[in-house]
């Protein structure tokens, strides 16, 4: 009745029921460059209606470095350390598909030894990467403890690293035939002490904090649901993939080194939302403890790097005493190896997802061409549909349960 | 046992399978390294990949590769790597093309290609028909060019600094303190087609490449400054900067050493000689 009447009083259109409205325009705002919830350098261009997003279009490459185009005109083993500087959170697993890549071309075979110990500190680094994505995801929604404890355990990590091959994040310590150097018998020790004691008395608590807390679910669940066929087209990978229910982990269907001597479960998320990417990733940490724990166990005696003198160094002994070694050494670290003409593309399942190598070689001692696939790129691009229909407040939510980091994204 | 890299399971007969649905679209198949590659018609390129996904089960397009041969008649490859969760296969996907001749796109097969193929562009400069977002993706806001090219240097054209006068960011033409270097570190004996400086005139092996002609000599130098082998000298005053010596007067008034202190004032003021610290 109060329409009739407006209606009657002209105050109100019967043909245009908004009439006398304001009509309001929708509002592009900038998302970073600089925002601490960035995560990086991203800049989201952001169409609002009110505070419900409309459009978003990220806007990457500020950090683009060239590292495609460098690796170019370095020899393989000089092209090794870009690597870790690609996604610096999770260094050993940017490397594990770029060393893989070289010695399927030549291939070459890796002794156990080194193919365990680089499961268990591919595994160290994927725990290191969910402390700071899952930690920093939870801050991003409002929550400040639990980062702090799981900056605690990412330290752990960082110093066992730092013990095995003597930097705390850009390791370079995977090398083409196994890896850089043995690591001591102390160091494996102390990190079984501290996978059965301080890490899950940590992490546990930590999550206890934020699994069921009702903020925490608020601003999670049922925020950015992405279909199966959704995942499956826009190339998701990784948690995000398994977040969206397919139970497609690489470290399974396509295992490379020793993953398909280890057991672990593969957790897959029921709503696809945010909340279960993270949960995913929450699980993924206590898988990967579980493998270092079957690496420790397993892992035998031996050689930590191939006895093929053209790829891998010599020890240093040896070559105070033989003039071939000496000679193997320096042209490795000159020259360097030549590599077979042919082309691979070799993904590995890093903590972040599909991380693939596409490594051209044309004979000579340094790639041809070197693309690199990161998984935050396709990542990223879906970030338009995810996010649509939801509040701004969301965006920080969605980004953080990508899991993004620039370095990777930008290359 | 070979390599450790990830095993994909060979399925029996794909390549004759995917062969078959492709038909006439293919042009070749290579198989490599255990993993397939099948090059094909860039006009076909939709309509193939349209096969792969829905015949053949190839779900997901996991990235698009540029690669640039500038030998050839077509110079770009445009690279294309399916994955079949279900199969638990890759393959990969090649057409040919140059700067001209565009690629059609396949943004409607799978939305992911939006990106991937932006980049391609950006890179190589690689047209891709149909893409409606050709915009650049990783290089800055108005960057000319397209880096991954190999006839692109790999210091790039223009610097960035932050000028104080113009409180902006300026872009300038890049200026190497020294020449860009670059070592293969190949062996001269196998077939390094360049000449090691200081071995122009070395006699040829039969058979060896025409040496490229050396590069011309340094001009001389010109007459009004000095050769360079003259050693650069810094005796006068003005030369080394030094002042007048504050303890001449003394000196010359002192009894234990008036001869000294003269022969220093003749020589130059103000050059100091071991002897007259003693």
């Amino acid at each position: 009745m109060a329409d009739y009447l407006d209606e009657l009083e002209h105050r109100i259109d019967a043909s245009d029921p908004t009439y006398g409205d304001t009509e309001i325009q929708n509002y592009t705002i900038n998302f970073g460059p600089q925002h601490p919830a960035a995560h990086g350098v991203l800049r989201l261009v952001m169409e609002l209606e009110g505070e419900i997003v409309e459009r978003c279009d990220p806007h990457v490459g500020l950090l683009h470095r060239g590292t495609e185009k460098l690796i170019e005109y370095k020899t393989y083993l000089q092209a090794l350390p870009y690597f870790d500087r690609l996604d610096y959170c999770s260094p050993l697993g940017m490397e594990h598909s770029y060393v893989l890549a070289i010695e399927k071309l030549l291939n070459l075979e890796v002794p156990l030894r080194a193919q365990y110990l680089r499961v268990f500190f591919a595994e160290l680094t994927r725990i290191c990467n969910h402390m700071l994505n899952l930690g920093s995801h939870v801050m991003d929604v409002g929550a400040m403890t639990p980062n702090l404890w799981m900056f605690e355990i990412r330290e752990d990590c960082l110093n066992f690293f730092e013990r095995a091959s003597g930097a705390r994040m850009h390791s370079a310590y995977f090398r083409p035939g196994g890896v850089h150097q043995d690591v001591p018998l102390k160091l494996l020790t102390d990190i079984a002490d501290w996978l059965d004691t301080r890490l899950p008395r940590l992490f546990e608590d930590a999550i206890s904090l934020v699994a069921d807390n009702r903020i925490f679910k608020q601003r999670n669940v049922d925020i950015a649901v992405v279909s199966k066929e959704d995942a499956l087209k826009w190339g998701f990978s990784g948690p995000m993939i398994r977040g969206s229910g397919i139970p497609w982990d690489i470290r399974k269907s396509q295992p490379y080194d020793v993953y398909d001597r280890v057991d672990f479960d593969v957790p897959v998320g029921t709503n696809f939302d945010c909340y279960d990417r993270f949960m995913v990733r929450v699980e993924e940490v206590r898988q990967s403890a579980r493998i270092m724990k079957q690496c420790l166990q397993d892992m035998p005696e031996g050689p930590i790097a191939s006895f093929d003198r053209k790829v891998s160094p010599p020890k240093r002994g040896e070559m105070k005493r033989s003039m071939e070694a000496l000679i193997h050494h320096f042209k490795l670290y000159t020259e360097g190896f030549h590599v077979p003409a042919g082309e691979v593309y070799v993904a590995t399942e890093s903590p972040k997802g599909e991380f693939g190598v596409y490594l051209v070689a044309d004979g000579s001692n340094k790639p041809y061409r070197c693309k690199i696939r990161p998984t935050a790129f396709s990542h990223l691009q879906a970030m338009d549909f995810m996010l649509k229909g939801h509040m701004l407040a969301d965006t920080t939510a969605v980004l953080g349960a990508m899991d993004i980091v620039f370095g990777e994204c930008d290359r | 046992m070979g390599h450790s890299a990830p095993r994909i399971a060979t399925v029996d007969g794909i390549a004759q399978e995917i062969e078959a649905l492709l038909g006439s679209m293919l042009i070749e198949t290579v198989d490599h390294a255990d993993e397939l590659t099948f090059i094909i018609l860039r006009d076909a390129l939709p309509q193939a990949l349209t096969l792969l996904r829905d015949q053949a089960e190839y779900q997901q397009l996991m990235e698009i590769a540029g690669v640039d041969y500038p030998d050839r008649p077509e110079r770009f490859e445009v690279v294309y790597h399916l994955l079949s969760v279900t199969r638990n296969h890759r393959v990969r996907v090649k057409v040919s093309t140059d700067e001209d001749r565009p690629v059609p796109t396949v943004t409607h097969l799978w939305p992911v290609a939006g990106w991937l193929e932006r980049e391609v562009f950006d890179m190589y400069g690689v047209v891709f028909d149909g893409n409606t977002d050709l915009r650049r993706i990783l290089t800055d806001y108005g960057f000319k060019g397209h880096p991954q090219r190999k006839d692109f240097p790999l210091t790039g054209y223009v610097e960035l600094r932050y000028s104080e006068e113009d409180k902006r960011v300026v872009y300038e033409p890049v200026k190497l303190a020294q020449d860009f270097r670059s070592f293969d570190f190949m062996s001269p004996w196998e077939g390094a087609e360049y000449i090691l400086p200081g071995d122009e005139k070395a006699p040829q092996a039969p058979g060896a490449p025409t040496p490229a002609a050396a590069p011309p000599p340094p001009p001389a130098a010109p007459k009004g400054e000095p050769a360079a082998s003259t050693p650069k000298t810094t005796e006068k005053k003005a030369d080394t900067g030094a002042g007048e010596a504050a303890n001449t007067a003394s000196q010359v008034k002192s009894d234990d050493a008036p001869t000294k202190a003269a022969s220093a004032t003749d020589e130059g003021e103000g050059v100091a000689k071991p002897e007259d610290k003693a």
